[in-house]
């Protein structure tokens, strides 16, 4: 049988210089510079624009017809899970933890990408990333639309998820995420793109959205699965995009190399900070669960990790200066993490908890190295504490780092007994920074980070709500009682139990 | 190094003293006691003594850690911006030169139930 | 030597894909986890579009792989006729 199908009139190639070279103009009555103000004072040289092409040569026309075909599947998922109560298939309410988190923290960036890829698409003199740019930026407001719609059929039922908005701007953890890309979309565009597109997406993406979405499938959350493969089925693009673009920028001119390496150094570290916060979600808070975050960096960070930096040496480029260290916190940041949530569960817009013993025995077998040694017999003591009646609850605020805004729970790199502390005097006034790489990146650019917005300082200035823990909880947004505090004896603990009863039954109220 | 900018881009802290309301920012940390997840942050007045300070506000704070009730604060070793430091717990913390924003790391050798 | 490697949701679209790799890719190895197929081969690893053709028995676009598309690792270059993933090292 022949199977030959009718080549198309035009081939990819062809079709591609059409419909994106051939759209670009050179522009007589404005100079260039005007017309591209922000191009060049970041120190990036670009001799010729043409050299950048996008590997998949997607052009406008195929892009909608694709995306529109993701969101059909999309929409079909979501109806479908609304129609028959796919909320009551999760494997446990805990798990709702891991989506109030996301959606409070990780969807309102996704926003953030997309006003930042509008603007470099805009600012970008060359027309093949002006519109790769363009793509990316439908794609990210895409994304946003799809986890808030996707996540909404939850809020209907649970607490927790109703004032995502606000919290993403004055809920205490949520200055991470929000100051990581408020940092981002404050640097230039070339900055933008190593940041975002390249050490965000292309190094660091694939360990939030795929082990992530995948734990979800596992643990029967259907419309996050959903909304998780049709943003990463864009994520693909982005990353090549980034890859295409450091490779593009490291070929035009050798005087870009020192730059380029900067902003690795600086947003890898930035972008591991932020992960550390998925780490917490992947090891703790998905009922059942697929990998450890340590298998996860291991496979998504140091194997894939490495074989992307041995390619880029060709280029001078070396791995980032954090790297090493994030590989001695590879077994300590999820349960640093979520020991602090525990205790600071009164002030959090999602559940903590005491893991079971069988989930304690899950995370000594994944961390043989540390979690015995280190973090299980605390777990125990908070454990006999709860029992006892005396529940640990952490009233004192906490310091937080001038740079990434994590409140300091990170010990020392070689040292798991002891916090790490770095400080530093700049112009008269003294800054603490969580680790040796986040205090050089506010000694680099001092400018950006001494006007950080810090919530636990601004508490005491009273700007939150006009100071008080009532005033602050109204000002944030967080119901105290249902919103906040132990997972056990939730609101949300007992309607799933009863919803589920009725569901699985015919013993309905 | 400064910030690559188009325009004069100063710097303009947000933290300093003056938004205290006469009061300042200190932070504590107990070497070694990890069951606290990160240092603390309060803002005494700087003429308050040390130790009526930490009787007040840091005793409570720690208190659910096995070694709270023995700590002796007149024993402890202080650490700032990692040197040691003499405290006269019984002096303000103008007195002892304790400026805004200092962290102050106690020590307790000798005696940790829980994190070792 | 280092992977390649991509992953696609597992699904009735993408079987096909699947098995034109594995008989494209002959190093390739094929690993399944909830709801998506990962895929990794020793540097290099290609998709063509006529064999997905043949296990299909109707046209397929390349670019369509967008669709189902998790995440992929190494240098991409595609054409009408083959996608293919390496590293230049
Ligand atoms: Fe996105
Ligand atoms: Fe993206
Ligand atoms: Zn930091």
């Amino acid at each position: 049988m022949d199977m030959k199908v009718q080549k198309a009139k035009l081939g990819l190639k062809e079709k591609y210089r059409l419909m994106t070279r051939d759209l670009g103009w050179t522009p007589s009555y404005q100079p260039h510079e005007k017309l591209y103000p922000y191009a060049a004072y970041e120190g990036i040289v670009i001799h010729d624009w043409d050299k950048w092409e996008d590997p998949f040569r997607l052009t406008m026309d195929a892009y909608w017809k694709y995306q529109a075909e993701k969101d059909r599947k999309f929409y079909a998922i979501i109806d479908a899970h609304a129609q028959n109560n796919g909320h009551l298939n999760i494997t446990d309410a805990r798990y709702l933890s891991a989506l109030k988190i996301f959606l409070q923290a990780i969807s309102p960036g996704e926003y953030c990408a997309h006003k930042g890829f509008a603007r470099a698409g805009r600012e970008f003199p060359g027309v093949g990333t002006q519109v790769a740019c363009q793509m990316q930026s439908i794609d990210e407001l895409r994304h946003a639309q799809t986890q808030i719609h996707a996540l909404s059929s939850y809020n209907r039922y649970y607490d927790g998820f109703h004032a995502f908005i606000q919290m993403r701007d004055r809920m205490w953890y949520n200055s991470v995420p929000r100051s990581f890309f408020d940092d981002a979309m404050t640097g230039g565009p070339f900055e933008f793109m190593v940041a975002i597109g390249f050490s965000f997406e292309y190094v660091l993406t694939n360990l939030l959205f795929v082990p992530f979405m995948s734990g979800a499938a596992y643990n029967g959350d259907m419309a996050t699965v959903t909304f998780g493969f049709s943003a990463q089925s864009d994520e693909a693009r982005h990353m090549t995009l980034g890859l295409e673009c450091i490779k593009f920028i490291l070929e035009q001119d050798p005087a870009n190399l020192p730059i380029v390496q900067r902003w690795l150094d600086k947003w890898f570290w930035r972008g591991l900070r932020l992960l550390s916060l998925v780490g917490t979600m992947m090891d703790y808070m998905l009922p059942k669960r697929v990998m450890s975050w340590a298998e996860a960096w291991e496979i998504y960070a140091e194997d894939n990790g490495s074989a992307l930096f041995k390619d880029l040496a060709r280029y001078g480029i070396r791995p980032p200066k954090g790297w090493k260290d994030a590989a001695k916190a590879r077994d300590h940041i999820s349960h640093q993490f979520m020991l602090a949530f525990y205790q600071w569960s009164f002030g959090t817009a999602f559940h903590g908890w005491i893991p079971s013993e069988a989930d304690l025995d899950w995370l000594s077998s994944k961390y043989p190295e540390t979690f015995d040694r280190h973090y299980r017999p605390r777990w125990d003591y908070f454990k006999k504490l709860a029992d006892a009646g005396t529940q640990f609850r952490n009233v004192g605020l906490a310091k937080l780092c001038q740079c990434c805004q994590m409140p300091c729970v990170f010990t020392e790199p070689d040292d798991p007994t002891l916090l790490c502390h770095r400080e530093r005097v700049i112009d008269g006034h003294r800054y603490h920074f969580c680790s040796d790489h986040c205090r050089e990146i506010v000694e680099h650019e001092p400018e950006k980070y001494v006007q950080a917005w810090m919530p636990m300082n601004q508490l005491f200035q009273g700007t939150s709500g006009g100071g008080g823990i009532e005033n602050w909880m109204r000002w944030v947004n967080l119901v105290d009682g249902k919103d906040n505090g132990d997972f056990v004896g939730s609101r949300d603990q007992r309607n799933f139990a009863a919803w589920r009863g009725m569901a699985t039954s015919n013993n309905g109220t | 190094m400064a910030v690559v900018a188009l325009k004069p881009y100063p710097l303009r802290p947000v933290d300093g003293i003056e938004h205290y309301h006469g009061d300042q920012l200190v932070y504590w940390s107990w070497d070694h006691h990890l069951m606290f997840a990160a240092p603390f942050i309060t803002c005494p007045s700087p003429s308050t003594r040390v130790v009526d300070f930490l009787e007040a506000t840091i005793r409570p704070l720690i208190a659910a850690d096995p070694d709270a009730d023995r700590v002796d604060w007149t024993c402890v070793e202080w650490i700032r911006d990692h040197e040691p430091i003499a405290i006269d717990v019984g002096k303000s913390f103008s007195e002892n030169g304790i400026g805004h924003k200092d962290l102050l790391r106690f020590r307790t050798p000798g005696m940790n139930t829980l994190c070792g | 030597m280092s992977q390649v490697f991509i992953v696609l949701q597992s699904n009735e679209e993408t079987r096909a894909i699947v098995e034109a790799i594995e008989q494209d890719n002959p190093r390739a190895k094929v690993t399944r986890q909830p709801a998506m197929v990962r895929i990794d081969a020793p540097e290099h690893l290609v998709i063509r579009r006529t064999t997905v053709e043949e296990k299909t028995g109707g046209a397929f676009d390349l670019q369509s792989l967008h669709i189902n598309l998790v995440t992929l690792g190494g240098h991409v270059s595609e054409d009408e006729d083959e996608l293919s993933l390496s590293w230049n090292h």
